[in-house]
This record gives structure tokens, sequence and C-alpha cells, in this order.
């Protein structure tokens, strides 16, 4: 299988402080791989430091074979690299519809011949599918700032999806979302990966979503890899229950 | 936006343009020439909006940029040339160096960016007073004429009166244009967001600049009016209190808002004029109204308007949604 992202090597320190240390995998064409660990173990910054909205003190990162260590989120994204946030990040004062189109603008031709082009860049149909995609046909007017929490979880979820990238960095997409709206969260994710061959790295605490989720599972602790795998053999590694798990 | 409340504004706006232009036929030289600033100064009060209301660019250079405008109007008319050239010289002057002036908020926001826009509009001022081989310090420039529009001479303040509300139709149009476009969305993705935009593939460096750019030539494009308009133009008029003066028009109408520098100019340029009644009590006033307003609606006058759409949006949802529940409850 093609490695859609090698990452090699990758430390990140602030201060004295090593938020991760040395960490090397790899995610191949397809695959969903799980990003699990005590908070503070460095997860996070390791997904900074891929999408080079951080910049690693050591290491390289490729995409599809290409060196991006340092580039800039919007280059990556140009390479058909997306992702989601910790913490909610649509725009409140825009429609549901506009939110997803403003995800999928800057793929269509040029910065001028946006300008001149049509107002939606041609993206409402794109972005009404994927509305009902994620079921949010109903909200498609309301602005974004005015749904649930839930919501807006799944709308930056669809966010992320809009420019048709290639691999997708989630951070703790489940956090905060309800069991209804999770089991329709997981469906769209598995949809999207088997319809549309997106890669994907998750970063959850819910352990039921990574494990029913994703393909591979990497633990880590304390900015390094502790363990990595299919989700059984990582659920069984003692190393992982004593630090992560428990019992 | 249901057909009745779009021909409500279709019908609401006619009306308005028709009385701006119907109306002041009847106005006397002064009455016209506050009109001629209300429309001048609501231009690159637009420009300063698109900065800072749409993309959320601090800026208090605003005024240097209608200075670099008026001198490049004063400048090249008074050697001959025409109004329309000197136009162009100041759009594209004020559009580079606006691109220019926007490289420190790729680096610096907020109040420190204030204070670097502050320095170029203090630096602007002293170009136009100390260097008097260009600008005539001081003294100024005088007896800058008015422009002839197809043939049609603007001498007299009527004729003027129009050319300066036919640009602000024009520049109307264009920015309502640029903020319906993709580029229009990208700044609002800058202000209200500029990390989560930046992972959306928006180069926000671009976008800074290109809205500090086109909001500079906006104040050009002002300056170029305001020139034949006072025809007469001094180092004073262009002093960091004018960029104070459009901030605040763009705060108190509505920043981010497409009609808050129409409303914050009228405000601005008109209402001062409206209280001279109270002869030296009108500046108090009107800064105890600006003073007021700002406490009870911080986004400005249009804000306060937004604020009651949307809630009536809410209410109108929710009573369709208690009506919706019923019939599903008793759906078979």
């Amino acid at each position: 299988m093609t490695a859609v992202l090698e990452v090699s090597n990758i430390s990140k320190s602030f201060g004295g402080i090593h938020a991760v240390n040395g960490v090397s995998f790899d995610v191949h064409e397809g695959e969903i791989l799980g990003l699990i660990g005590p908070n503070g173990c460095g997860k996070s910054t390791l997904f900074n430091c891929i999408l080079g909205q951080l910049t690693p003190s050591d290491g390289e990162v490729k995409v599809d074979g290409k060196v991006v260590t340092g580039m800039r989120p919007s280059e990556l994204n140009g390479l058909g690299v997306s992702r989601t946030f910790q913490l909610l990040q649509v725009f409140p004062k825009l429609s549901v519809r506009e939110n997803l189109i403003l995800a999928g603008q800057e793929h269509q031709g040029s910065m001028l011949s946006r300008l001149f082009g049509p107002s939606d860049a041609g993206l409402t149909g794109a972005a009404d599918q994927m509305i009902g995609f994620f079921k949010l046909d109903h909200l498609a007017d309301e602005p974004a700032g005015g749904l649930s929490y839930g919501q807006q979880k799944l709308l930056d979820a669809a966010m992320a999806f809009m420019g048709g990238p290639r691999l997708v960095l989630l951070d703790e997409p489940a956090g905060g979302v309800n069991l209804t709206m999770l089991a329709d969260l997981k469906d769209r994710l598995i949809a999207i990966n088997r319809e549309k061959g997106a890669t994907f790295v998750v970063i959850e605490h819910n352990m039921e979503f990574v494990m029913s989720l994703c393909t591979r599972v990497m633990v880590m602790a304390e900015g390094k890899v502790l363990a990595m795998g299919r989700p059984d053999e990582v659920r069984a590694n003692p190393a992982v229950i004593e630090a992560y798990l428990g019992h | 936006m249901s057909p009745a409340n779009r021909y409500l504004r279709i019908g609401f706006g006619a009306v308005v343009i028709a009385a701006l232009i119907i109306v002041p036929m009847g106005f006397q030289r002064y009455g016209l020439f506050i009109l001629s600033q209300w429309a001048v100064m609501t231009i690159a009060a637009m420009g300063l909006n698109l900065t800072l209301g749409y993309a959320g660019q601090v800026s208090l250079a605003q005024g240097a940029f209608v200075g670099i405008g008026a001198y490049a109007a004063a400048i090249m008319t008074s050697n001959g040339l025409p109004l329309i050239a000197a136009l162009g010289v100041a759009v594209v002057l004020c559009f580079a160096v606006g691109w220019i002036l926007g490289y420190p908020a790729l680096r610096v926001q907020h109040h420190y960016l204030a204070f670097v826009t502050l320095a170029f509009s203090t630096l602007a001022f002293l170009v136009f007073r100390n260097e008097d081989w260009l600008t005539k310090g001081i003294y100024g420039i005088s007896n800058i004429p008015r422009p002839e529009v197809f043939g049609f001479p603007t001498r007299r303040p009527l004729p003027f009166y129009y050319l300066c509300l036919g640009s602000l139709g024009i520049v109307s149009l264009a920015v309502w244009w640029l903020i319906r476009s993709p580029w229009g969305r990208a700044f609002v993705a800058l202000r209200e967001n500029p990390v989560r935009a930046l992972s959306l593939g928006i180069d926000t460096r671009r976008y800074t600049l290109m809205a500090f750019a086109i909001g500079s030539a906006l104040g050009g494009v002002a300056g170029t009016l305001y020139a034949p308009l006072t025809q007469y133009v001094d180092p004073v008029p262009f002093s960091l209190s004018l960029s104070l003066d459009l901030l605040m028009m763009v705060i108190v109408g509505g920043s981010g808002f497409f009609f808050g520098p129409f409303l914050g100019a009228m405000i601005a340029v008109l209402l001062p004029e409206w209280l001279r009644f109270t002869q030296g009590y009108y500046l108090m006033i009107y800064a105890v109204a600006v003073i007021l307003l700002l406490i009870y609606s911080p986004t400005g006058i249009l804000g306060i308007l937004d604020r009651y759409l949307a809630e009536r949006r809410t209410k109108i949802a929710s009573a369709l949604r208690a009506v919706a529940k019923p019939k599903m409850e008793t759906a078979p």
C-alpha cells in the first residue's frame, strides 16, 4: 500500500519541555489511523507539526512522497490535506451553506478567477450535497452560530471534506457529541472512507468510537509512540493498559 | 428572503435613491456642499469598512489615503491633467501603499497594528506638510478646478454633487459585488477565525494585503473627489483626526455591515449640522449620543437592527417548531 503520510522522527520542544519526541509513523492510502493517549501526551502538537500550524524542532513530514515540513496550512490544504480542530471552528455568522462553500472555494480556480466568477464559486450544489450527507438539510440557511454543539461538530467535520481531500486529520471529532449524533458521525466517516477513498488520522478519547472506526491505532505517551497495531492488539497491550486505558 | 421582503427592500432603495437625486435640487450651496461631503466620506468609510469591518484589520491610516488621493488630484488637475487621470494615479498609488502597509498586519494585530497604521498616518501628514516642492506645505494648493464629465461642467455645486453621488453609486456597486464574491467570504473568515481559514486553504496573507490595499484605494478615490469639492487642500484635514472620524463612522454605523458607512457618515457629517440650533451645545450632544449608542449597541446602529431581526427570526422558527410538533405527535 502507498503511504499517503510519512512522519519521520518529528520532535517539538517548548523551552525545556519535549512535547513530541522523535515520533515516526506512516499512514497508508484508505486507512483510518486512530491516535490515542493521555491528555498532554503530544497528540495535538503532533497534528499541528504535521499540518504546518507549528514548525517542528526536528524531523520530516511527507505527503504523497513530497516533503512538506514547515509548509503553510493553506498550501497543505491545496495538496489535499484537511483537518478539524479540538475546539469548534465554524464561522458563526455565516450560514451552514456558506460555511461549506467557504470551505471549498479556494479549490475553485485562481484567486482572480474567483473574484470575477459566481458568488458561490459554483459550489452551492456540492455544499447542499454535503449538507444532505451530514443530515443538516433543515439547517442549511441557519447561521452556524445558532446550531447545537453536536450539529456544529457535524458541520465542522463536513467542512473538512468540502475540498475533496485525500488525507483528513480529525482532532477529537466525538468530543461533546451525543450518542445519536456520534453514530451518525461514525457512519459518515466510514462512508467517505469507503466511497471516496479518503485517508483519516483521528485523535479521540472515546475508545468505543476509536476501536470501531479505526483500522490501526497508535498510542502516544509523554511525547513518544508507546504502541502501534490493530485495535484489539492495542487494547490488550499491557503497556497501553498501564499508561492510558487502565484496568 | 421572501418575495414581499425583497420588493419592500427594492422599493425602499428606489425611494432613497430618488430622494438623493431630487431633494437636493432645492438646496443652497452649503447644503449641497455638506451632502457632497457625505458622499465622499461614505466612499472613504466604505474602504475602511472593508479593511476593518469585513477583514478585521484595524487601520488608523484611512485619512492619510484620503490625503494621498486629494493631493494627487490637486497636483495633477492644477497642472492641467484630467481628474480621471488623477483618479487612476490615486487608486494605483493608494493600492500599492496600502499593500505595503498591510505587511505589518501579517505580524501584529489589534492595538499593535493600530499603532503601526497611526505611525503611517503621522508620516503621511509630515510629508504633506514638509515637502513644499510637491504639496506647497502649509500654504496648500488652491483653485483646484472641478472637472467636466462627458462634456458637462461640474463647476456649480449641484452638478458636482451629482458627480459625487454617481461615484458613490459606482463604488457601492463594486463593494457590494466584492463582499458577495468568494473574496468577501474569505475576508469574513479572516476576521472571524484566521487559523481555521488557513486550514481551509485560504491564503490569509494575500487576503490581508488585499483587504488593506482595496480599502486604501477607496480612500484614494474619496480623496480624488475631496480636492475638487473643497477646491483647496492643505495638510490639516488629513491629520489623524480624519482617520479617527472615519473609524467612528464605520463603528457608529455598524462595522461589517454594508450600509454601516452610509449611516455612519451621515451621522458624522450631517448630524452636527442638524444640531447647530443648539448652538454651543451641539458637539456635546453629539458626543453624548455617540457614547450612549456604543454603550447600548457596540455593533453600531445597524447592529441594533440586526439583533432585532435575529430575535424575530428565532421567534418565528420557534413558533413554526411549536406548530409542527403537535402535528408530528398526532400523525398515525
